[in-house]
């Protein structure tokens, strides 16, 4: 039996075994540290991602390099902390190209779960849009280096049976990806290579034919959050008052799809007969939902779904900031470009070529790619809205729960308190 | 314990050699090679082709007969790094980054080469050429495509010693004589030695003030052997140079410094890691080793001390900056990527292979000899009663006498700035990119371990320069010199780039100053190791040191538009397609 000592963490004074990891020592004592690369029997600890980050004897320090000691003094979840953290969860997401709507991963992704912790529903760092390679020449996986995080993991964990390495990383800096070898990888077997997988913290290793898991809502990191406290505060959430029917002057909705599917739209309909009450207090001005095509008057919200992918949109959007007090991001798109964003990786040349001159549906002797005054003109990328025009709250999901929007929208219009459930808070 | 099994056995710690033999032979590192080497070691090959790409020096595609290396640091970029760009450009027929079709003349650019007084300066095949012009670029090309010796053509470095204090004060840069530091060895124990070190307050001088007496004797408390002294002389540091002076002008003094270090901690092998930009230097190096071997200052019973058996030998870096860090040193001399390690352990009780290490840089292991010469009194009777000693400066940038200034620690810097002549002084880089920015409101500032701490380096700006240009320079240095392990660093400095192109182009908004401040703040917080901790240091600081000039660059409307979007390059793509 080892030694037990006495640790403090946020002023609670604690028993730990002496030596026992800072991140087990936390969840043992229901006590949550963000972190992600950090894997149990993985030792020394990789401390690459430092999403841990927390602060020992006054030190900040990644709680996963930490081992518990006598007498030792650890923060973890003072303002600048979190922050922090978060930060850092941002970054990864504007470094990669995270789909999530589209990716196999999503829901056991470990990266996308760090991101419902630590509540990062845009990123404060501008998208990086690299381009990276989607690796499909290993014999049995698939490398999509859009997801890689450079955890690590699989570098140290995925080794041939005689021991040579799989995986390495290449280059450095900003061009650091996790190469794989071709040749030690068809000498894995299935196992050895569902392992990979499985410990790949996002979804960048895929094993071909084994990367689909479980249905929407059987996924890890679907229903519940793993911090306990959490937990609590969001299974009871907060008793709303609703605002007293036809006293107060109606508040005005504007809403629209840029480059969206209007699956935002959609979502928004959702709420099925809440919409009966909405209607009493609020009047929808330009939006879809009553084809109103043209601002009558100044809005109290404007709700945009979808990024700018041409001039309309970027005319649209900044119309929008014109005429409505409050601008809110509706879903991934309008955050930080969404699934129309992939394009982002090719050049715009490359696919008006492929859209209109060499696709299959192509017409024989067709060789022209629109062009016209009337036309609204193509953008070089997919732009989230917040880079053409300042926005003020931002949805997430693919799209946002209906639940989740009218929540946000009805504390903006009447400061009503509301809190997100874990499980509406999604990014696809 | 199986996961300390497995690092050892991973190490190769000849491995960088060898693939400097490969690059050499054959100008770049061929697909064959990767393989032979591979198979030879029981590697993968994509563990190999990890540890290559990690330095800049290796190349796998050809690289031209001749390889060639332009300095792009900030001091260059000033003396006119573009036009002799150009000019290489120009003669060679080749463009950066690429070779000539001849596939004679390869153009890279690389960060600083330790050249800093004696700008704009080049390494061609590792041989250094200074001071620069289109015409001599003219000249050199043109005698090298005739085929003349690069040794034979190749500048003379100049010490550009400016400076040393007055009245028999002078504590590194005095007359030397092999052997007369070590000579007082024999009579003291080692356990005396560290005492001496101890009471002599001498503290490391690569920036981190750590007691050197204080690492040596917790080294000397291990148990463990065989241990190791590594001399750090990578100075990556832009702007730095003091160790190529003293290494070049008294090769022997640094030698003495490790030998006795490995006296005092019962070490048996010195490694001298000099950086690949300082190859120009390895034969004079190891010269003085084969003297020392031949004056039985080195090998076994070395000094004549009953089984002091001490032995130094040499590993030449390949391009890094990063391995400056001990930890990633270490990894580099396993023949690993250079990142850091995690801090699990000291060097000094798990180092080299896992063994307990001293890594001193070549300035603390100089003083440490001059230490044992010339008495740990003399020592303190310089400087500051907290700060005892000298310590040498390189100065580079707009001044009349850029080089190396021995000063006695308490000085001032506006002293130090007339000493080398400043020309309107303006903003003044202390330590590197990694280190400090200050401006003229500072000068009385005092350069010692309390105040203004100085690892080296001081680059001076004048008026005329503009600010972002340095701070941009920098950025693009740690943007390419992190190692890319953990996330603040590798992303936040790419992040960083891109937010300094909205200031460069006039955009930014206090918000955008705030956001600076703010992610310089978690880079700082969560970064593994200096680089990234420290990459931010000066851009923060100098938005609140030269508020004069960044006021200047604030957009001042609020119509709730972002103004770095820019609509008409947006489009300029798509107006391809207008036929």
């Amino acid at each position: 039996m080892a030694k037990m000592v006495k640790i403090k963490i946020d002023g609670k004074e604690l028993q730990a075994e002496e030596g026992k990891n800072l991140v087990e020592v936390a969840k043992a004592n229901g006590i949550f540290i963000p972190s992600l690369c950090y894997y149990e029997h993985i030792d020394p600890p990789l401390g690459t991602c430092r999403v841990c980050t927390c602060e020992v004897n006054g030190k900040a320090v990644p709680a996963c390099m930490q081992k518990a000691k006598q007498g030792m003094e650890v923060q973890i979840n003072t303002q600048k902390l979190n922050d922090t953290r978060k930060a850092i969860v941002e970054m990864m997401f504007a470094e990669g190209n995270h789909f999530c709507p589209a990716c196999e991963k999503s829901g056991d992704c470990d990266l996308q779960h760090m991101g419902y912790e630590t509540g990062v529903s845009v990123t404060r760092f501008p998208h990086i849009f690299k381009d990276r390679l989607i690796d499909f020449n290993p014999k049995r996986m698939i490398i999509e280096h859009n997801r890689c995080v450079k955890c690590r993991r699989c570098i140290e964990e995925v080794l041939t049976s005689d021991g040579r390495q799989v995986f390495s990383f290449f280059n450095r800096g900003n061009e650091t990806i996790v190469a794989i070898d071709y040749e030690q990888e068809a000498r894995l077997t299935r196992e050895q290579a569902l392992h990979a997988m499985k410990i790949c913290p996002t979804g960048a290793i895929m094993v071909r034919g084994a990367s689909f898991g479980k249905p929407f809502g059987g996924r890890r990191f679907d229903m519940e959050s793993v911090n306990p406290e959490d937990k609590n505060k969001t299974t009871a959430p907060k008793p709303q008052k609703a605002p007293k029917k036809g006293k107060a002057k109606k508040k005005i909705i504007a809403t629209i799809s840029l480059a969206g599917c209007f699956g935002c739209h959609m979502s928004m309909l959702d709420i099925d007969l809440e919409f009966v009450d909405i209607i009493d207090l609020v009047e929808f001005n330009k939006s879809p939902i009553n084809d109103i095509k043209e601002f009558t008057q100044k809005c109290d919200i404007g709700l945009v779904e979808g990024g700018c992918c041409n001039t309309e949109n970027i005319e649209t959007l900044r119309e929008f900031r014109k005429k409505c007090k409050t601008l809110v991001a509706v879903g991934e798109c309008a955050i930080w470009g969404g699934l129309p964003a992939m394009r982002n990786l090719v050049p715009l040349e490359e696919c008006l070529e492929e859209a209109y001159l060499n696709s299959m549906t192509t017409e024989p002797g067709e060789h022209v790619v629109p062009y016209h005054e009337d036309l609204p003109k193509i953008l070089d990328k997919v732009y989230p809205i917040n880079e053409i025009v300042e926005i003020d709250y931002f949805i997430p999901g693919c799209p946002p729960n209906a639940e989740h929007i009218w929540k946000a929208v009805k504390n903006i219009l009447w400061g009503e308190q509301y809190s997100i459930l874990y499980s509406e808070f999604k990014y696809d | 314990m199986q996961a300390d099994l497995q690092a050892h056995q991973r190490a190769h710690p000849d491995l960088l050699d060898c693939l400097w033999a490969y690059q050499n032979k054959h100008g770049y590192i061929r697909d064959e090679d990767v393989a032979e080497c591979a198979a030879y070691r029981n590697l993968s090959k994509v563990e190999l082709e990890g540890v290559i790409s990690f330095y800049h020096f290796f190349h796998r595609k050809p690289a031209g007969r001749h390889i060639i290396y332009l300095n792009k640091s900030i001091v260059s970029e000033f003396s006119g790094f573009q036009r002799i760009k150009d000019a290489f450009e120009r003669e060679t027929g080749a463009t950066f980054g690429g070779v000539d079709p001849s596939g004679l003349f390869g153009l890279f650019e690389t960060a600083c080469i330790g050249l800093s007084d004696q700008e704009p300066a080049a390494l061609i095949d590792f041989h250094p050429f200074t001071n620069l012009t289109t015409l001599k670029v003219k000249h050199i090309i043109a005698e090298l495509k005739q085929g003349a010796s690069v040794e034979k053509i190749c500048d003379e470095v100049a010490d550009n010693i400016r400076y040393v204090p007055g009245d028999g004060r002078a504590f590194f840069l005095r007359d030397y004589f092999p052997g007369s530091a070590v000579a007082k060895l024999p009579g003291l124990t080692p356990e005396q030695v560290i005492e001496l070190i101890n009471r002599s307050k001498l503290s490391g001088r690569g920036g981190a003030f750590f007691p050197t007496g204080l690492k040596w004797g917790l080294c000397r408390q291990q148990e463990s052997s065989p241990k190791y002294i590594v001399c750090n002389a990578d100075e990556g540091e832009p702007g730095t140079f003091k160790d190529r002076v003293l290494m070049n002008t008294m090769p022997g003094l640094v030698l003495e410094g490790m030998i006795t270090a490995g006296y005092a901690v019962g070490a048996s092998v010195g490694i001298f890691y000099l950086r690949a930009e300082y190859a120009w230097m390895k034969d004079k190096l190891e010269r003085a080793i084969e003297q020392f071997y031949r004056m039985n200052l080195l090998g076994l019973n070395a000094l004549g001390i009953e089984g002091f058996n001490f032995d130094i030998r040499l590993q030449l870096g390949a391009g890094s900056y990063v391995i400056g860090e001990e930890t990633a040193m270490l990894n580099s001399l396993e023949g690993k990527r250079g990142e850091s390690r995690v801090k699990q352990f000291f060097p000094v009780e798990r180092g080299y292979l896992n063994q307990p290490t001293v890594v001193n840089n070549v300035e603390t292991l100089c003083a440490a000899a001059r230490i044992m010469e010339l008495g740990a009194d003399y020592f303190l009777n310089l400087g500051l009663p907290e700060s005892p000693g000298t310590k040498l400066i390189s100065i580079s940038g707009d001044c009349h006498l850029p080089g190396i200034y021995e000063i006695e620690w308490g000085m001032k810097l506006e002293e130090l700035l007339n000493l080398c002549q400043a020309e309107n002084p303006y903003f003044i880089q202390v330590s590197g990119p990694s280190g400090e920015c200050v401006s003229m409101a500072e000068k009385d500032r005092v350069l010692s371990k309390d105040d203004l701490r100085c690892g080296g380096s001081l680059m001076v700006f004048s008026h005329h320069r503009d600010i972002l240009q340095i701070l941009i320079n920098f950025a693009d240095f740690f943007k390419e010199e992190s190692c890319g392990v953990c996330t603040p660093c590798r992303a936040g400095n790419f992040i960083i780039r891109r937010k300094l192109e909205k200031v460069r182009l006039g955009l930014a908004r206090q918000s955008d100053y705030d956001d600076i401040r703010q992610w310089g703040k978690i880079m700082e917080l969560a970064s593994r190791c200096g680089l990234g901790k420290m990459a931010t240091n000066s851009l923060v600081k100098a938005l609140s040191a030269f508020p004069e000039y960044f006021g200047q660059k604030i957009e001042g409307e609020e119509d709730r538009l972002n103004k770095e979007f820019n609509l008409e390059r947006a489009i300029a793509d798509y107006e391809k397609f207008k036929s």
